[in-house]
Protein backbone atom coordinates (compact mmCIF):
# COMPACT_ATOMS: atom_id res chain seq x y z
CA UNK A 1 0.00 0.00 0.00
CA UNK A 2 1.35 3.66 -0.26
CA UNK A 3 2.48 5.29 2.22
CA UNK A 4 0.50 8.45 3.53
CA UNK A 5 1.13 11.32 5.83
CA UNK A 6 -1.16 13.26 7.11
CA UNK A 7 1.25 16.25 7.80
CA UNK A 8 0.31 19.08 6.54
CA UNK A 9 3.03 21.30 4.56
CA UNK A 10 3.63 24.77 5.49
CA UNK A 11 3.63 27.84 3.26
CA UNK A 12 3.50 31.81 3.90
CA UNK A 13 -0.41 30.61 2.80
CA UNK A 14 -0.98 27.99 5.28
CA UNK A 15 -3.65 29.21 7.97
CA UNK A 16 -2.25 26.48 10.68
CA UNK A 17 -3.24 25.86 14.11
CA UNK A 18 -2.70 23.44 16.47
CA UNK A 19 -4.18 20.14 16.53
CA UNK A 20 -6.80 19.30 19.10
CA UNK A 21 -4.07 17.17 20.89
CA UNK A 22 -1.45 19.70 20.92
CA UNK A 23 -2.27 21.75 23.84
CA UNK A 24 -0.39 25.30 24.74
CA UNK A 25 -0.73 26.09 28.02
CA UNK A 26 0.89 28.39 30.84
CA UNK A 27 2.00 26.18 33.32
CA UNK A 28 0.60 28.04 36.52
CA UNK A 29 3.00 25.40 39.18
CA UNK A 30 6.27 26.24 37.08
CA UNK A 31 5.52 29.83 35.49
CA UNK A 32 6.24 28.45 32.40
CA UNK A 33 4.73 27.69 29.29
CA UNK A 34 4.55 24.31 27.64
CA UNK A 35 2.99 22.53 25.02
CA UNK A 36 1.09 19.29 25.97
CA UNK A 37 1.14 16.43 23.28
CA UNK A 38 0.42 12.96 23.28
CA UNK A 39 3.11 11.45 26.30
CA UNK A 40 5.27 14.38 26.27
CA UNK A 41 5.56 17.93 27.21
CA UNK A 42 7.39 20.55 25.41
CA UNK A 43 8.67 23.71 26.42
CA UNK A 44 9.05 26.55 24.02
CA UNK A 45 10.60 29.70 24.31
CA UNK A 46 8.65 33.22 24.45
CA UNK A 47 9.00 33.45 20.89
CA UNK A 48 7.53 30.56 19.75
CA UNK A 49 4.47 30.91 22.29
CA UNK A 50 4.03 33.87 20.32
CA UNK A 51 3.91 32.28 16.92
CA UNK A 52 1.84 29.49 18.40
CA UNK A 53 -0.77 32.53 19.88
CA UNK A 54 -0.75 34.43 16.35
CA UNK A 55 -1.63 30.68 15.20
CA UNK A 56 -5.50 31.91 15.54
CA UNK A 57 -6.75 29.56 12.31
CA UNK A 58 -7.54 33.69 10.59
CA UNK A 59 -4.38 34.97 10.55
CA UNK A 60 -1.69 33.22 7.48
CA UNK A 61 1.75 32.45 7.82
CA UNK A 62 2.77 35.50 6.22
CA UNK A 63 0.53 37.78 7.86
CA UNK A 64 1.99 36.11 11.26
CA UNK A 65 5.65 37.41 10.05
CA UNK A 66 4.15 40.87 9.34
CA UNK A 67 3.53 40.86 12.63
CA UNK A 68 6.42 39.89 14.40
CA UNK A 69 8.74 41.51 11.44
CA UNK A 70 6.62 45.13 12.04
CA UNK A 71 7.40 44.50 16.39
CA UNK A 72 10.44 44.00 16.41
CA UNK A 73 11.57 45.70 13.38
CA UNK A 74 13.33 43.11 12.04
CA UNK A 75 14.88 41.73 9.22
CA UNK A 76 11.52 40.02 7.48
CA UNK A 77 13.10 37.38 5.35
CA UNK A 78 15.01 36.32 8.68
CA UNK A 79 11.93 36.09 10.52
CA UNK A 80 9.85 34.43 8.15
CA UNK A 81 12.43 31.44 7.85
CA UNK A 82 12.78 30.87 11.89
CA UNK A 83 9.17 31.17 11.74
CA UNK A 84 8.56 28.70 8.85
CA UNK A 85 11.08 26.40 10.57
CA UNK A 86 9.46 26.17 13.53
CA UNK A 87 6.12 26.11 12.36
CA UNK A 88 7.44 23.00 9.97
CA UNK A 89 8.87 21.47 13.00
CA UNK A 90 5.52 21.29 14.76
CA UNK A 91 3.72 20.10 11.63
CA UNK A 92 6.12 17.16 10.98
CA UNK A 93 5.41 15.76 14.11
CA UNK A 94 1.49 16.14 13.57
CA UNK A 95 1.12 18.54 16.08
CA UNK A 96 -0.39 21.23 13.44
CA UNK A 97 -3.27 21.22 11.51
CA UNK A 98 -4.84 24.07 9.19
CA UNK A 99 -7.46 26.09 10.19
CA UNK A 100 -9.99 25.03 7.00
CA UNK A 101 -9.76 20.99 8.09
CA UNK A 102 -11.04 21.96 11.77
CA UNK A 103 -13.66 24.33 10.74
CA UNK A 104 -17.39 22.90 9.59
CA UNK B 1 14.88 35.29 17.39
CA UNK B 2 15.13 32.01 16.24
CA UNK B 3 12.28 30.49 18.55
CA UNK B 4 13.38 26.86 20.09
CA UNK B 5 11.08 23.92 21.19
CA UNK B 6 12.73 21.70 24.05
CA UNK B 7 11.09 18.34 24.58
CA UNK B 8 10.38 18.36 28.16
CA UNK B 9 10.00 15.03 28.21
CA UNK B 10 7.18 13.67 31.08
CA UNK B 11 6.80 10.66 29.23
CA UNK B 12 6.62 7.71 31.42
CA UNK B 13 10.40 5.77 31.54
CA UNK B 14 10.94 8.07 28.51
CA UNK B 15 15.16 7.76 28.32
CA UNK B 16 15.60 11.37 27.54
CA UNK B 17 15.83 13.77 30.73
CA UNK B 18 14.42 17.06 29.71
CA UNK B 19 12.86 17.56 32.54
CA UNK B 20 15.85 19.47 34.08
CA UNK B 21 14.47 21.90 31.08
CA UNK B 22 11.78 22.72 32.78
CA UNK B 23 13.23 22.43 36.47
CA UNK B 24 15.65 25.24 36.05
CA UNK B 25 12.67 27.85 35.72
CA UNK B 26 12.96 27.97 39.89
CA UNK B 27 9.23 27.33 40.43
CA UNK B 28 7.17 25.19 43.19
CA UNK B 29 6.78 22.22 41.06
CA UNK B 30 10.32 22.73 40.10
CA UNK B 31 11.42 22.69 43.54
CA UNK B 32 9.57 20.05 44.61
CA UNK B 33 10.44 17.95 41.69
CA UNK B 34 7.04 17.17 40.91
CA UNK B 35 6.96 14.61 37.70
CA UNK B 36 5.29 16.13 34.81
CA UNK B 37 3.37 13.29 33.96
CA UNK B 38 0.86 10.54 36.13
CA UNK B 39 0.19 6.69 35.20
CA UNK B 40 -3.30 6.23 37.07
CA UNK B 41 -4.22 2.38 37.15
CA UNK B 42 -7.47 2.82 37.69
CA UNK B 43 -8.53 -1.02 38.29
CA UNK B 44 -6.72 -4.35 37.95
CA UNK B 45 -9.62 -5.76 36.45
CA UNK B 46 -8.93 -6.84 32.77
CA UNK B 47 -10.47 -9.48 30.36
CA UNK B 48 -7.48 -10.08 28.66
CA UNK B 49 -4.81 -12.49 30.65
CA UNK B 50 -1.66 -11.62 29.20
CA UNK B 51 1.42 -13.74 30.74
CA UNK B 52 3.87 -10.67 30.85
CA UNK B 53 1.36 -8.26 32.31
CA UNK B 54 2.80 -5.48 34.16
CA UNK B 55 0.78 -5.11 37.64
CA UNK B 56 1.47 -7.21 40.96
CA UNK B 57 1.18 -10.83 41.26
CA UNK B 58 -0.84 -9.77 44.51
CA UNK B 59 -3.75 -8.12 41.97
CA UNK B 60 -6.09 -5.62 43.80
CA UNK B 61 -9.68 -6.34 44.49
CA UNK B 62 -12.39 -4.74 43.24
CA UNK B 63 -13.73 -3.45 46.49
CA UNK B 64 -10.66 -1.79 47.12
CA UNK B 65 -10.60 0.52 44.37
CA UNK B 66 -10.58 3.76 44.88
CA UNK B 67 -14.50 5.65 44.13
CA UNK B 68 -14.91 7.78 41.95
CA UNK B 69 -15.38 10.68 44.04
CA UNK B 70 -11.85 9.80 45.48
CA UNK B 71 -10.36 9.81 41.92
CA UNK B 72 -11.85 13.17 40.78
CA UNK B 73 -10.29 14.64 44.22
CA UNK B 74 -6.96 12.42 43.21
CA UNK B 75 -7.06 14.48 39.86
CA UNK B 76 -7.55 18.09 41.60
CA UNK B 77 -4.76 17.37 43.28
CA UNK B 78 -2.53 16.24 40.45
CA UNK B 79 -3.49 19.24 38.84
CA UNK B 80 -3.05 21.68 41.41
CA UNK B 81 0.74 20.79 42.65
CA UNK B 82 1.91 20.39 38.97
CA UNK B 83 1.48 17.74 37.13
CA UNK B 84 0.00 18.27 33.40
CA UNK B 85 -0.67 14.69 31.95
CA UNK B 86 -2.16 12.14 33.10
CA UNK B 87 -2.19 8.26 31.83
CA UNK B 88 -5.12 6.46 32.56
CA UNK B 89 -4.22 2.47 32.81
CA UNK B 90 -4.84 -0.49 34.56
CA UNK B 91 -5.62 -3.89 34.77
CA UNK B 92 -8.25 -2.26 31.68
CA UNK B 93 -9.47 1.04 32.47
CA UNK B 94 -12.70 1.00 29.91
CA UNK B 95 -13.41 -1.63 32.65
CA UNK B 96 -14.43 1.02 34.98
CA UNK B 97 -18.06 2.45 33.94
CA UNK B 98 -16.89 6.10 35.07
CA UNK B 99 -13.93 6.68 32.77
CA UNK B 100 -15.61 9.20 31.08
CA UNK B 101 -16.43 10.84 33.90
CA UNK B 102 -13.30 10.97 34.78
CA UNK B 103 -11.59 12.02 31.83
CA UNK B 104 -13.99 14.83 31.76
CA UNK B 105 -12.78 16.09 34.86
CA UNK B 106 -9.29 15.44 34.15
CA UNK B 107 -10.15 17.73 31.48
CA UNK B 108 -12.07 20.60 33.29
CA UNK B 109 -9.19 20.81 35.40
CA UNK B 110 -6.57 21.40 33.15
CA UNK B 111 -5.00 17.48 32.71
CA UNK B 112 -3.83 16.13 29.26
CA UNK B 113 -5.53 12.68 28.72
CA UNK B 114 -3.88 9.96 27.42
CA UNK B 115 -5.58 5.88 27.69
CA UNK B 116 -3.28 3.26 27.60
CA UNK B 117 -6.07 0.25 27.14
CA UNK B 118 -6.44 -2.83 25.53
CA UNK B 119 -9.50 -1.53 23.85
CA UNK B 120 -11.59 -4.76 23.97
CA UNK B 121 -13.98 -3.56 25.64
CA UNK B 122 -14.86 -0.41 23.60
CA UNK B 123 -17.89 0.47 21.42
CA UNK B 124 -17.24 3.17 18.89
CA UNK B 125 -20.50 4.65 21.07
CA UNK B 126 -18.34 4.23 24.35
CA UNK B 127 -15.13 5.70 22.23
CA UNK B 128 -16.72 8.70 21.30
CA UNK B 129 -18.37 9.40 24.40
CA UNK B 130 -14.59 9.30 25.85
CA UNK B 131 -13.32 11.80 23.08
CA UNK B 132 -16.06 13.73 23.67
CA UNK B 133 -15.02 14.11 27.63
CA UNK B 134 -11.50 15.47 26.41
CA UNK B 135 -9.51 12.05 25.65
CA UNK B 136 -6.43 13.60 23.64
CA UNK B 137 -4.69 10.12 22.92
CA UNK B 138 -4.90 6.93 22.72
CA UNK B 139 -2.17 3.81 22.98
CA UNK B 140 -3.42 0.59 22.27
CA UNK B 141 -1.73 -3.02 22.85
CA UNK B 142 -1.17 -5.41 20.20
CA UNK B 143 0.02 -8.92 21.27
CA UNK B 144 0.91 -10.24 17.63
CA UNK B 145 0.46 -9.22 13.96
CA UNK B 146 -2.58 -11.52 13.46
CA UNK B 147 -5.25 -13.68 15.70
CA UNK B 148 -3.56 -17.00 15.91
CA UNK B 149 -0.52 -16.18 18.27
CA UNK B 150 -2.08 -12.51 19.62
CA UNK B 151 -5.29 -14.18 20.97
CA UNK B 152 -3.14 -16.94 22.48
CA UNK B 153 -1.01 -14.59 24.20
CA UNK B 154 -3.88 -12.08 25.56
CA UNK B 155 -6.08 -15.25 26.43
CA UNK B 156 -9.47 -13.93 25.15
CA UNK B 157 -10.81 -15.18 21.39
CA UNK B 158 -11.44 -12.45 19.47
CA UNK B 159 -9.15 -9.65 21.14
CA UNK B 160 -7.32 -9.03 18.05
CA UNK B 161 -9.51 -8.63 15.41
CA UNK B 162 -11.65 -5.95 18.27
CA UNK B 163 -8.38 -4.08 18.71
CA UNK B 164 -7.81 -3.63 14.88
CA UNK B 165 -12.00 -2.21 14.94
CA UNK B 166 -11.16 0.00 17.94
CA UNK B 167 -8.03 1.37 16.26
CA UNK B 168 -9.56 2.21 13.12
CA UNK B 169 -12.53 4.23 15.23
CA UNK B 170 -9.90 6.13 16.74
CA UNK B 171 -8.29 7.26 13.84
CA UNK B 172 -11.56 8.06 12.16
CA UNK B 173 -12.64 10.19 15.08
CA UNK B 174 -8.96 11.97 14.95
CA UNK B 175 -7.46 10.54 17.82
CA UNK B 176 -3.58 10.00 17.72
CA UNK B 177 -3.14 6.61 18.47
CA UNK B 178 0.47 4.92 20.11
CA UNK B 179 0.33 0.79 19.13
CA UNK B 180 2.15 -1.15 21.40
CA UNK B 181 3.79 -3.96 20.75
CA UNK B 182 5.16 -6.34 24.10
CA UNK B 183 7.67 -8.60 22.19
CA UNK B 184 9.12 -11.96 23.33
CA UNK B 185 10.25 -15.15 21.95
CA UNK B 186 6.83 -16.29 20.70
CA UNK B 187 5.90 -13.36 18.57
CA UNK B 188 9.49 -11.22 17.85
CA UNK B 189 9.18 -13.56 13.69
CA UNK B 190 6.03 -11.25 13.48
CA UNK B 191 7.62 -7.72 14.18
CA UNK B 192 7.99 -6.81 10.63
CA UNK B 193 4.31 -7.31 9.80
CA UNK B 194 3.34 -5.53 13.39
CA UNK B 195 5.08 -2.12 12.08
CA UNK B 196 3.39 -2.87 8.90
CA UNK B 197 0.28 -3.10 10.61
CA UNK B 198 0.97 -0.32 12.52
CA UNK B 199 1.25 1.81 9.29
CA UNK B 200 -1.94 0.57 8.03
CA UNK B 201 -3.87 1.51 11.06
CA UNK B 202 -2.20 5.15 10.39
CA UNK B 203 -0.49 4.91 13.85
CA UNK B 204 1.77 7.73 14.97
CA UNK B 205 4.13 6.05 17.17
CA UNK B 206 4.82 2.30 17.49
CA UNK B 207 6.30 0.91 20.69
CA UNK B 208 8.29 -2.32 20.58
CA UNK B 209 8.79 -2.86 23.88
CA UNK B 210 10.34 -6.03 24.44
CA UNK B 211 9.14 -8.06 27.48
CA UNK B 212 10.60 -6.83 30.91
CA UNK B 213 10.82 -9.70 33.52
CA UNK B 214 9.30 -8.66 36.93
CA UNK B 215 5.87 -10.29 38.65
CA UNK B 216 4.16 -12.08 35.86
CA UNK B 217 6.63 -11.80 33.18
CA UNK B 218 9.27 -13.29 35.89
CA UNK B 219 7.02 -16.14 36.36
CA UNK B 220 6.50 -16.59 32.66
CA UNK B 221 9.80 -15.95 31.61
CA UNK B 222 10.96 -19.14 30.17
CA UNK B 223 8.32 -18.79 27.73
CA UNK B 224 8.90 -15.21 26.68
CA UNK B 225 12.67 -15.13 26.71
CA UNK B 226 13.83 -14.07 23.00
CA UNK B 227 17.69 -15.70 21.74
CA UNK B 228 20.25 -13.35 21.28
CA UNK B 229 19.83 -14.20 17.14
CA UNK B 230 16.01 -12.65 17.55
CA UNK B 231 17.21 -9.34 19.20
CA UNK B 232 20.53 -8.85 17.01
CA UNK B 233 17.88 -9.61 14.03
CA UNK B 234 15.41 -7.06 15.81
CA UNK B 235 17.22 -4.07 16.28
CA UNK B 236 18.37 -4.88 12.43
CA UNK B 237 14.45 -4.74 11.67
CA UNK B 238 13.68 -1.36 13.70
CA UNK B 239 16.68 0.25 12.40
CA UNK B 240 15.57 -0.43 8.94
CA UNK B 241 11.73 0.86 9.59
CA UNK B 242 12.63 3.53 11.36
CA UNK B 243 14.59 4.90 8.20
CA UNK B 244 11.99 3.76 5.95
CA UNK B 245 8.90 5.12 8.02
CA UNK B 246 10.56 8.62 9.01
CA UNK B 247 7.55 11.41 9.50
CA UNK B 248 5.11 8.28 8.81
CA UNK B 249 5.19 6.51 12.11
CA UNK B 250 7.83 7.45 15.33
CA UNK B 251 9.25 3.66 16.47
CA UNK B 252 10.30 3.45 20.26
CA UNK B 253 12.22 0.48 20.76
CA UNK B 254 13.11 -1.05 24.37
CA UNK B 255 16.11 -3.40 24.32
CA UNK B 256 15.83 -6.53 26.80
CA UNK B 257 17.62 -5.99 29.50
CA UNK B 258 19.11 -9.14 29.91
CA UNK B 259 21.36 -9.06 27.09
CA UNK B 260 22.09 -5.12 27.94
CA UNK B 261 25.50 -4.34 28.75
CA UNK B 262 23.87 -0.65 30.12
CA UNK B 263 21.36 -1.03 32.60
CA UNK B 264 18.55 1.40 31.21
CA UNK B 265 17.60 4.49 33.35
CA UNK B 266 14.43 3.36 35.18
CA UNK B 267 11.63 5.58 35.37
CA UNK B 268 14.44 8.19 34.74
CA UNK B 269 15.68 7.74 38.46
CA UNK B 270 13.46 5.97 41.45
CA UNK B 271 10.82 8.55 42.78
CA UNK B 272 12.75 11.27 40.21
CA UNK B 273 10.22 12.03 37.68
CA UNK B 274 7.47 9.87 37.94
CA UNK B 275 5.03 8.00 39.83
CA UNK B 276 1.86 5.50 39.92
CA UNK B 277 -1.15 5.63 41.42
CA UNK B 278 -2.06 2.21 42.59
CA UNK B 279 -6.51 1.25 41.94
CA UNK B 280 -6.63 1.69 45.87
CA UNK B 281 -4.46 4.93 45.80
CA UNK B 282 -1.23 3.69 46.47
CA UNK B 283 1.83 6.20 45.34
CA UNK B 284 4.30 3.78 44.02
CA UNK B 285 8.16 5.07 42.14
CA UNK B 286 7.03 2.59 39.66
CA UNK B 287 3.86 -0.12 38.29
CA UNK B 288 6.28 -2.68 39.52
CA UNK B 289 7.94 -1.10 43.34
CA UNK B 290 4.81 -3.54 44.97
CA UNK B 291 7.32 -6.46 43.79
CA UNK B 292 10.03 -5.18 46.04
CA UNK B 293 8.93 -6.72 49.76
CA UNK B 294 9.60 -4.56 53.10
CA UNK B 295 8.90 -1.22 51.27
CA UNK B 296 5.41 0.63 52.66
CA UNK B 297 3.81 2.83 49.94
CA UNK B 298 1.19 5.60 51.18
CA UNK B 299 -1.92 6.11 50.02
CA UNK B 300 -4.23 9.19 49.00
CA UNK B 301 -6.11 7.91 51.17
CA UNK B 302 -3.91 9.49 54.16
CA UNK B 303 -2.02 11.70 52.65
CA UNK B 304 -1.98 14.74 50.18
CA UNK B 305 0.10 13.88 47.13
CA UNK B 306 2.80 16.10 47.37
CA UNK B 307 3.35 15.24 50.80
CA UNK B 308 3.71 11.76 49.69
CA UNK B 309 6.25 12.21 47.02
CA UNK B 310 8.25 14.51 49.30
CA UNK B 311 8.49 12.65 52.30
CA UNK B 312 7.61 8.70 51.74
CA UNK B 313 10.46 6.61 53.07
CA UNK B 314 10.02 4.03 50.03
CA UNK B 315 10.68 7.16 47.44
CA UNK B 316 13.51 8.55 49.28
CA UNK B 317 15.49 4.94 50.31
CA UNK B 318 16.58 4.79 47.01
CA UNK B 319 16.65 8.71 45.34
CA UNK B 320 19.65 10.36 43.80
CA UNK B 321 22.64 8.59 44.39
CA UNK B 322 23.68 8.23 48.11
CA UNK B 323 22.10 5.10 48.51
CA UNK B 324 24.52 3.11 46.21
CA UNK B 325 26.70 0.41 46.85
CA UNK B 326 30.34 0.08 44.73
CA UNK B 327 30.49 -0.76 41.76
CA UNK B 328 27.53 2.55 41.18
CA UNK B 329 28.53 4.89 43.84
CA UNK B 330 32.14 5.59 42.73
CA UNK B 331 31.00 4.81 38.39
CA UNK B 332 30.67 7.45 36.02
CA UNK B 333 27.25 7.08 35.10
CA UNK B 334 25.72 6.52 38.04
CA UNK B 335 23.89 9.93 37.20
CA UNK B 336 23.49 8.67 33.64
CA UNK B 337 21.41 5.56 34.72
CA UNK B 338 20.70 6.01 38.39
CA UNK B 339 21.93 2.30 39.17
CA UNK B 340 19.32 0.83 37.12
CA UNK B 341 16.16 -0.90 38.17
CA UNK B 342 15.40 -1.57 41.65
CA UNK B 343 12.50 -4.12 40.94
CA UNK B 344 14.97 -6.02 38.50
CA UNK B 345 17.92 -5.79 40.87
CA UNK B 346 15.49 -7.09 44.01
CA UNK B 347 13.82 -9.91 41.85
CA UNK B 348 17.59 -10.79 40.54
CA UNK B 349 19.68 -10.80 43.36
CA UNK B 350 17.18 -10.28 46.63
CA UNK B 351 18.02 -6.75 47.79
CA UNK B 352 16.65 -3.96 46.00
CA UNK B 353 19.84 -1.90 46.49
CA UNK B 354 22.09 -4.06 44.38
CA UNK B 355 23.72 -3.28 41.27
CA UNK B 356 20.44 -3.53 38.44
CA UNK B 357 22.44 -7.56 36.78
CA UNK B 358 21.63 -5.93 33.72
CA UNK B 359 24.81 -3.61 34.15
CA UNK B 360 28.28 -5.46 32.66
CA UNK B 361 29.74 -4.32 35.98
CA UNK B 362 27.85 -5.94 38.08
CA UNK B 363 28.85 -9.66 39.21
CA UNK B 364 25.78 -11.17 38.51
CA UNK B 365 25.69 -9.84 34.83
CA UNK B 366 27.59 -12.79 33.12
CA UNK B 367 24.65 -14.90 35.03
CA UNK B 368 21.49 -13.51 33.81
CA UNK B 369 23.09 -13.21 30.35
CA UNK B 370 23.66 -16.98 31.09
CA UNK B 371 20.28 -17.48 32.14
CA UNK B 372 18.67 -15.78 29.35
CA UNK B 373 20.43 -18.21 26.78
CA UNK B 374 19.80 -22.00 28.20
CA UNK B 375 15.73 -20.32 29.03
CA UNK B 376 15.82 -19.05 25.20
CA UNK B 377 16.71 -21.95 24.34
CA UNK B 378 14.33 -24.26 26.22
CA UNK B 379 11.41 -25.50 24.94
CA UNK B 380 9.08 -23.82 27.53
CA UNK B 381 5.71 -22.69 25.71
CA UNK B 382 2.89 -22.79 27.76
CA UNK B 383 1.98 -19.32 29.76
CA UNK B 384 0.61 -18.95 33.11
CA UNK B 385 -2.03 -16.87 32.52
CA UNK B 386 -2.62 -13.72 34.56
CA UNK B 387 -5.64 -13.91 36.61
CA UNK B 388 -6.75 -12.75 40.12
CA UNK B 389 -6.53 -16.47 41.07
CA UNK B 390 -2.73 -16.16 41.02
CA UNK B 391 -2.19 -17.38 37.64
CA UNK B 392 -3.61 -20.24 35.74
CA UNK B 393 -1.13 -22.76 33.32
CA UNK B 394 -2.49 -22.53 29.75
CA UNK B 395 -4.20 -25.40 28.53
CA UNK B 396 -2.15 -27.63 25.64
CA UNK B 397 -3.92 -27.95 22.73
CA UNK B 398 -1.48 -28.08 20.22
CA UNK B 399 0.58 -30.74 22.05
CA UNK B 400 4.44 -29.46 22.83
Amino acid sequence: MALRSRRIDITEQSRPVLARHAKLKFDESRQAWVILVPEKVLAPDEIAVEILQLCDGVRNVDQIIDVLAAKYAADRAMIGADVIAMLRDLADKGFLAEAQDTKP
Amino acid sequence: MSPTLTDASGAHADPTDGLSVLEQRKSQAATFGIPLAVLAELTHRCPLQCPYCSNPLELERNNAELTTGEWKRVLSELAEIGVLQIHFSGGEPTARKDLAELIRHATDVGLYTNLITSAVLLTKEKLIALVDAGLCHIQISFQGSEQGIADRVAGLKDAHAKKIEAAGWARELGLPLTVNAVMHRQNLSQLPDIIQMAVDLDADRLEVANVQYYGWALKNRAALMPTMEQIEQTSGIVEEAEGRLKGILAIDYVVPDYYALRPKKCMGGWGRQFFNISPSGKILPCHAAETITGLVFESVRDHPIAWIWQNSEAFNRYRGTGWMPQPCQSCEFREVDYGGCRCQAFALTGNAANTDPACALSPLHEQIFKTATIESAGDTRLFIYRNFAGGTLETDVHGT
